[in-house]
């Protein structure tokens, strides 16, 4: 029976948990801020956004 | 027979506990702080009108490329860094984080900053970006750092350049006047780092690096302080006679050049106990000062001429 009370897989202490959670809230924070950025640079340059000469 | 047991191998994956601010530390802040500085003063200068949105993303896409090339740095000096007393506190040393998860962090820091300022400023800032990020990383910390003791010298265009980017984004050509900036970063870089290595010489020795207190000795390092020194002081002040910089520039170029001088020949004189090392130190200190008022210079007169219609 103590075999089917074992949890399936890896269990993720507290101090794990908290570490993912902060660093998935970043990512997410700054996947946010990139689409803004090009948000506001094409509302900014308008449709010569796409003309970007080498 | 087999000689291991297969059966009792467990593989036990490590579960990372790195929190952000290990991975902001890995982005080497004041590092990025002097880049974000002297960036913000190459564009600033620029004799066009950049749109502030614009200019935040170009800056922003330099920060995030030169904290990059710190996570590239570190993930690549890691054994170094856990010998030296000033870098063993660092994530990789400290375990918060592997070398894995910090290459893998500087490269996507590197591509997005690259690609964004790319394709949203324009592609000869985000070319010379990535030239920067690559001679930080490959030609300085793989190559020169391990190699030679005229690392820090020729690594220093990787710190020079960041006002050359911010420029690029500014205008999409280069011109004489951030060449100017980066010339003079190029040439306090060894003052300002050999000063620090003359009072780490010994963390610098037992990691095996082969800064020039360790190959070349206290004395020749001390001279070539001061050599540099003198140059660097002739290169800051040169774009006032030359037209480039206003007389304020000139006046405080010459006030901050004479303290520099001053220092270093101190450097070059006092060889031997306490004397030697508060000189070392107050050498140190006051480049970053030098560098900072110089540049703090040129932007406070950038402003004061944008302001100066709006009051008179």
């Amino acid at each position: 029976m103590a075999d089917n009370d074992k949890p399936d897989g890896i269990v993720l202490t507290e101090a794990q948990k908290k570490s993912r959670r902060q660093r998935s809230v970043a990512i997410a924070l700054a996947l946010g801020v990139l689409v803004l950025l090009f948000f506001a640079v094409t509302m900014v340059k308008g449709p010569a956004v796409l003309v970007r000469p080498m | 027979m087999s000689v291991v047991d297969h059966t009792s191998i467990e593989l036990s994956p490590r579960i990372s506990e790195a929190e952000v601010r290990d991975y902001v530390a890995l982005l080497k802040p004041r590092v990025m702080s002097l880049v974000v500085f002297t960036a913000l003063v190459g564009l600033m200068i620029a004799p066009v009108h950049v749109h502030p949105i614009l200019a935040f993303t170009s800056i922003l896409c330099i920060a995030v490329g030169a904290g990059a090339s710190g996570a590239l740095n570190m993930w690549y000096e890691a054994d170094i860094d856990a010998l030296m007393s000033r870098t063993a506190n660092r994530p990789i040393p400290r375990g918060r984080i592997t070398p894995p998860e910090a290459a893998a962090f500087g490269m996507t820091l590197a591509f997005f900053s690259v690609m964004t300022l790319g394709i949203l400023v324009n592609w000869v800032a985000g070319g010379l970006l990535a030239f920067t990020i690559f001679f930080y990383v490959v030609i300085y910390t793989i190559w020169l750092k391990r190699w030679t003791a005229q690392n820090i010298v020729i690594g220093g265009a990787a710190g020079a350049l960041p006002p050359v980017v911010a420029w690029a984004a500014a205008t999409g050509s280069l011109a004489v006047e951030p060449l100017l900036l980066f010339l003079i970063i190029f040439f306090w870089t060894p003052p300002h780092f050999w000063a620090l290595a003359l009072f780490r010489s010994d963390d610098y020795a037992r990691a095996g690096v082969p800064m020039l207190p360790v190959t070349a000795g206290p004395d020749a390092t001390r001279l070539q302080i001061l050599l540099y020194a003198i140059v660097l002081v002739a290169v800051a002040l040169a774009p006032w006679p030359l037209g480039y910089f206003d007389a304020v520039y000139g006046v405080v170029s010459l006030v901050l050049g004479a303290g520099m001088l001053g220092l270093s020949i101190n450097v070059y004189r006092f060889r031997e106990g306490r004397e030697a090392a508060s000189a070392t130190r107050r050498l140190f200190a006051f480049s970053i000062l030098y560098l900072f008022a110089l540049f703090a210079t040129l932007l406070l007169e950038v402003v004061a001429r944008a302001v100066a219609p709006m009051i008179w």
